[in-house]
């Protein structure tokens, strides 16, 4: 049992992380219609500013936490309006390669400016853990989701409450109409860029501690990005937390339950999940079901 | 063509294909051993760009996982050869059946749907396909890999191992082109370009979209399982970071290069392919480097050219390139210069 309830809890810190960065993913796909394959590789390179910021990774300092989500939101505001807006006009695909031929960009920058080398990032929180009833939980793992979380809710509190939210949700919804009603759509994307990059740095400096920051350390984070995306439908962002930390505490548990399936078969696992829900409830879980008119 | 049946016009232009055939034939003899070794790669990616193209020039379907079935194809050449004793040149069809196979098996889930999700789904299969190899040393080597035995020219010839391996190549390539004409010109390859342009109206007409989007996956995987097999004879040692995620993405670079949609623009692709990382690139970049004082020989410096290439080329060519699925219908001039200004959004259209 005590077992169970540690395989729980890293299972949601996990999750927690491929939430984050599946919301983010979702975000820019509700807004655009495009996925945007670059959101692992901004993450990780918002984490390589972090440790650099941070004295390369001797202590984490929280000014270097928020000055990063300062920098990643910058970034990301910037990224769409020089490389993603010029091909507002051409078909989703070209906009879907622009997003690819940005993740080859910025994993070979990381690579040239930092080097390929395995680097130490600090984590926020101890190493220890409380024990309560016998069952260890990791101080690291609460804060993770903790974070992440708190995260998620800002972000919620302002597309429910602000103005500007509900601009940016109009525009998603329905750009001409939004277009029509004084709304400036473009910027308000670079804004959701933006949002999506700063999500994607919180994501990256929460899982870097334990991955170790690597240019390519993002790449498996963004495939359980992607089967938490689908899992909880693809234009749900409610959807998008709740999959990844389903997919989270089920690898976790598979991994601890199921012999076979050792660290290297979770991705193997993670795919199998995404064409399962593909083949089987393709709309997610909490997903509409998408009429096409003609 | 007057003369020519319609068999021969569904295998391609005769007259371009000789053009191919003569330069083949003559290149050992212009360039130098280690030259013709690299164009035996051009080969075998032509091959590996030619069922890609199949997949995402004229069906629509972009694939970011293609490198993977290359892997597939490395790999059973060389558990073929290692542990079964298999002759290298047997293993080539086999390893695409192979490969083939699992992308048909692959494509059922993932092709049923329209929209982003083949390129998500296939996105994880590198990464995937790494776990695996590393979850079964036994039967894969591990993280070890395998070595396959020193390449030497068979059929009483006596010739050094690089030009043998070139014509291998080259001959399987020279092969696999006319095929390729053969699947796109016919009525599955009209079925092909309905799905590409417009689903909906393809349904209408009785296309099975799934059933195409299937098959073109498992044609695909087919073709960069055979180029797998021969890149696995070419460099004699597989291993699990022989095929890692960036060779996919590169082979997607290549059909955007070479013009989606024009299956001889895949030579262009593959000489892209095959000497961005060795030559082209790092000569672009001590251009670069004469100018702004940076190391231009780092790792990663060859990923940021590539991509800034990819880049370039959308840009280019905002309608062109639109598409994948309209930059389509050949040639390359219309990638780079499109004929007419880019209409208006279609984003409220296709809702």
């Amino acid at each position: 049992m005590q077992t169970f309830f540690q395989t729980l809890t890293t299972g949601l810190s996990d999750g927690a992380i491929y939430g984050s960065l599946a919301l983010a993913l979702v975000l820019i796909y509700k807004a655009t219609e495009v996925i945007n394959f670059a959101q692992g590789e901004m993450a990780m390179f918002t984490t390589y500013i972090a440790w650099a910021l941070m004295g390369h990774g001797s202590t984490f300092e929280w000014w270097a936490f928020f000055a990063t989500l300062g920098i990643a939101f910058l970034g990301g505001a910037a990224l769409q309006q020089t490389v993603i807006r010029p091909l507002e006009r051409a078909s989703v695909l070209t906009a879907v390669m622009a997003t690819i031929a940005l993740l080859v960009i910025l994993n070979g920058l990381a690579a040239w400016i930092w080097s390929p080398q395995l680097q130490f990032f600090p984590s926020p929180f101890p190493t220890s853990s409380w024990v309560i009833g016998g069952v260890h939980i990791s101080k690291q793992d609460v804060g993770t989701f903790g974070v992440v979380m708190a995260c998620v809710l800002v972000l919620w509190l302002f597309f429910r409450f602000t103005k500007l939210g509900l601009a940016m949700r109009a525009g998603a919804l329905n750009p001409n109409a939004a277009r029509l009603m004084g709304v400036r759509t473009s910027w308000l994307l670079a804004l959701g860029w933006g949002f999506a990059a700063a999500l994607g740095a919180v994501s990256g400096m929460m899982v870097a501690p334990t991955v170790f920051l690597t240019p390519n350390m993002m790449q498996a984070i963004l495939i359980y990005a992607f089967a938490a995306a689908i899992l909880g439908g693809l234009e749900s962002p409610f959807g998008a937390v709740a999959g990844g930390l389903t997919l989270g505490v089920l690898l976790n548990m598979l991994g601890q339950y199921v012999h076979p399936v050792t660290s290297e078969l979770q991705l193997p696992v993670a795919l199998g999940i995404l064409l399962a829900v593909l083949l089987i409830k393709p709309a997610g879980l909490f997903g509409r079901v998408v009429v096409r008119r003609v | 063509m007057p003369g020519a049946g319609p068999m021969t016009r569904r295998l391609g232009n005769p007259v371009a294909f000789g053009v191919l055939v003569v330069a083949v034939i003559a290149a050992p003899f212009v360039f130098s051993n280690y030259r013709t070794y690299q164009l035996g790669f051009v080969g075998l990616y032509l091959v590996a760009l030619l069922g890609l193209d199949i997949l995402t020039g004229f069906t629509g379907q972009i694939s970011l996982g293609h490198g993977a079935f290359m892997g597939i194809g490395a790999y059973t050449t060389t558990i073929l050869v290692v542990d079964h004793g298999v002759r290298d040149l047997w293993t080539i069809p086999l390893s695409g059946l192979a490969a083939g196979v699992i992308g048909l098996a692959f494509g059922i889930p993932a092709t049923r749907f329209a929209g982003p999700y083949l390129a998500l789904a296939t996105f994880a299969i590198p990464l995937a396909f790494i776990g695996l190899l590393k979850r079964f040393p036994h039967f894969t080597g591990g993280n070890v890999g395998k070595s396959l035995p020193q390449l030497h020219a068979e059929f009483g010839w006596h010739t050094s191992p690089s030009i043998w391996f070139y014509v291998v190549c080259w001959v399987v390539a020279l092969v696999m082109l006319p095929l390729a004409f053969f699947v796109v010109r016919g009525r599955f390859g009209r079925a092909m370009r309905s799905v590409r342009d417009s689903e909906i109206a393809a349904t209408a007409n009785g296309v099975s979209t799934a059933g195409v989007k299937t098959l073109a996956f498992g044609i695909s995987a087919f073709y960069c399982g055979v180029a797998g097999a021969l890149y696995g004879i070419g460099i004699t040692y597989v291993n699990p970071d022989t095929f890692p995620i960036d060779l996919s993405i590169l082979l997607l670079v290549g059909i955007v290069l070479g013009g989606a949609g024009s299956l001889y623009g895949m030579l262009f692709g593959a000489l892209f392919v095959e000497f961005i990382r060795i030559s082209w690139g790092p000569s672009l970049l001590d251009l670069f480097s004469k100018v702004h004082h940076v190391d231009t020989h780092a790792p990663g410096s060859g990923l940021v050219v590539y991509g800034v290439v990819l880049l370039v080329v959308l840009y280019a060519a905002p309608s062109g390139a639109a598409g994948l699925g309209r930059f389509s219908f050949g040639s390359r001039t219309r990638i780079i210069r499109p004929r007419r200004p880019p209409g208006p959004p279609a984003k409220g259209e296709n809702a």
